[in-house]
């Protein structure tokens, strides 16, 4: 059997990010925030300043890591968002049929002729910056593919035997969605969710560059590299490490998913084989 | 033995309706079981056995409906029930069981919770009542260590493992009456005999009749104290599971006894072929006027082919559906 070399460092990635975000205060060598000192104001990457230090003197290593917890927060969140509510209109849609399946499909079909960036980018701006607007934009805008495999899941699943056997026994149709139908449409779903989130991180990204993201000074990955667009050519540091870390972050979500869909998607496997 | 029926089916019709045009699938149904009796439904693939025992649960989904009919369940009429009601019935006084036990349970869940989710469901159970129950379920059928294999996953349980699981689960809640619907088909010989053996005894201990359906009429007649056989939607003729094949009183049943080998013919031995009725089941679109059996029966006159024949009670006891039975 060949080793699962995607599943393995995606997944070694994915871990690392979450427990640099979760050790946070033990990690960082200074505050995030509160430590700017213009003595130091755009070192290089050095023994003292690992990752260098921004036009304020504050310690770039210290707020990648402090980075970790909005990048993850939403990325982790959101997706969450999004699964949810994906699951929830695909599951009832497949399980249901008739008028309930039209309208879900007539959602999700409007969802994804929109760009999610563009949907998110429009709730941003009815809600203002900040990262509870963040949360809600990007959950609400990306639940399509999910809920598109868990609409066709139910529709094969609901023919199943022991969907009938459940039925027969006198279980209801909440009963059947979450006892039945559901667990057995897991693995899909993980591994839509898996890369969802990835995508996320990245339009978490995007929102704080374009200033719609967590409000400065408090670091995000996105905001870091929207501060540092002006010295990108006289202190190239400020976007270089919180580049690689969303791309670090991104990559390991995506093999991630990537190394799941290998395990729990038998068809994907034998095709690759 | 109560006088009083626990299930009762009148004249009971099931439409099918295509959009275009509705058909009975079945029509004319009556029949009534006791409580703690054994009856049985046999007859060939397609003539209406299923969707009989689907109409007993509320469980008709359209294409097909209850055209008319009455359906009482222990005095009560239940054709007409909320959804909500008949829901309620089903798994707690009704039980149903399949032929297919490699997929009638849910692979991804231990079958001890979803023996337990019965207790849950219908008796408001705990779930750590529930699952305590379930141990004590799994073992009434005979599943050895009961305390570990609650934890197994289907795909860990052989076959004949897994019908038993479906019967504790079916039985769970002592049903009034258990639906088996070929429940054996998929099972080996040797492993049939043993459900079926099973199934008998759970349901004689506690007062459970079962209505077992079936195309096998030997199989059915041997465990069933009264059997029914349907041809092409209409019951034709029900007896005493000894009488149907002593002296089987419509052509169709006789053909159907003729069908059988018996212990020690030379049919048995292999010496000549068994004896088949000739032709085939017609579609339920093209169902022949008069008597359904008519383009089959050696017996048919005129009067077959434009009358249907009315239900005649047989002095020997037992019903029959023929203009010339025997
Ligand atoms: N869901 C359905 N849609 C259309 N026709 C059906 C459906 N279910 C059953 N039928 C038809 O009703 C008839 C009786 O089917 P069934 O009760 O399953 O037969 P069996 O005696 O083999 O159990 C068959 O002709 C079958 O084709
Ligand atoms: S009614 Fe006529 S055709 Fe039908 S079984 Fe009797 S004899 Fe045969
Ligand atoms: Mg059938």
């Amino acid at each position: 059997m060949k080793l699962r070399a995607n599943l393995v460092i995606g997944g070694a990635l994915f871990a690392l990010a979450i427990a640099v975000g979760l050790l946070a205060p033990w990690l960082a060598h200074t505050d995030p925030v509160l430590d700017a000192n213009l003595m130091n104001a755009e070192e290089p990457p050095s023994w003292t300043w690992w990752f260098g230090t921004d036009d304020q003197g504050r310690d770039i290593y210290s707020r990648v890591v402090y980075g970790a917890r909005v990048s993850l927060t939403v990325g982790i969140v959101s997706q969450l968002i999004n699964s949810v509510i994906g699951v929830a209109l695909g599951l009832s849609a497949g399980y249901w049929g008739g008028w309930w399946d039209d309208v879900v499909n007539a959602l999700t079909n409007l969802m994804l002729a929109i760009p999610s960036l563009i949907f998110a980018l429009a709730i941003m701006a009815v809600l203002g910056p900040g990262l509870t607007s963040l949360l809600i934009a990007l959950g609400l805008t990306n639940w399509s593919f999910t809920c598109r495999i868990a609409r066709a899941s139910a529709l094969s699943l609901r023919n199943q035997g022991y969907v009938q056997a459940a039925t027969v026994l006198g279980y209801g149709d909440f009963r059947i969605m979450i006892t039945q139908l559901l667990p057995n449409m897991l693995g899909p779903i993980v591994v839509i969710g898996t890369l969802g989130m990835g995508s996320a991180v990245l339009s978490e990204a995007a929102l704080s560059f374009l200033g719609l993201g967590v409000r400065p000074p408090f670091p995000s990955w996105g905001s870091m590299l929207s501060d540092a667009r002006d010295q990108i050519t006289t202190a190239p540091w400020l976007s270089v490490f919180p580049g690689l870390a969303i791309f670090l972050t991104v990559l390991g979500l995506n093999l991630l998913g990537d190394g799941l869909r290998d395990i729990l998607d038998p068809q994907s496997r034998s095709r690759r084989t | 033995m109560t006088g009083a029926p626990l299930i009762e089916v009148e004249d009971l019709r099931i439409d099918l309706d295509d959009g275009s045009r509705r058909v009975a699938a079945a029509e004319g149904v009556s029949f009534r079981i006791s409580r703690g009796e054994t009856f049985g439904l046999v007859g060939e693939s397609g003539c209406g056995k299923s969707i009989t025992a689907l109409a007993l649960i509320g469980l008709l989904r359209p294409p097909l409906s209850i055209g008319a009919g009455v359906i009482r369940f222990d005095g009560k009429e239940i054709q007409h029930l909320s959804a909500a009601r008949q829901r309620d019935l089903r798994g707690d006084r009704i039980a149903m069981i399949f032929q297919e036990p490699m997929t009638a349970l849910n692979p991804v869940s231990p079958v001890g919770r979803q023996i337990a989710e019965m207790f849950v469901l219908h008796k408001g159970k705990s779930w750590r009542e529930a699952n305590r129950l379930a141990v004590e379920a799994l073992a009434s059928v005979r599943v050895p260590a009961p305390e570990r294999r609650v934890n197994d996953y289907p795909h860990q349980l052989s076959g004949g493992m897994r019908q038993r699981v479906m019967i504790a689960i079916a039985l769970a809640c002592g049903p009034d009456l258990l639906i088996a619907d070929e429940p054996t088909t998929a099972l080996d010989v040797t492993v049939q005999a043993e459900i079926i053996e099973l199934m008998r005894n759970l349901c004689a201990e506690r007062g459970t009749a079962i209505l077992m359906i079936s195309h096998d009429l030997g199989l059915v007649a041997n465990v069933c104290r009264r059997v029914a056989v349907m041809y092409a939607g209409r019951i034709v003729e029900e007896r005493g599971s000894a009488d149907i094949f002593r002296k089987p009183s419509h052509p169709y049943t006789q053909g159907l006894v003729d069908s059988l080998p018996r212990l020690g013919s030379r049919a048995a031995l292999g010496r000549s072929r068994l004896k088949e009725i000739a032709g085939v089941v017609p579609a339920i679109t093209s169902f022949p006027d008069g008597c359904r059996f008519n383009p089959r029966c050696v017996h048919a006159t005129d009067i077959c082919r434009t009358i249907v024949p009315e239900t005649d009670l047989l002095e020997a006891g037992g019903l029959v559906r023929c203009h010339h039975h025997a």
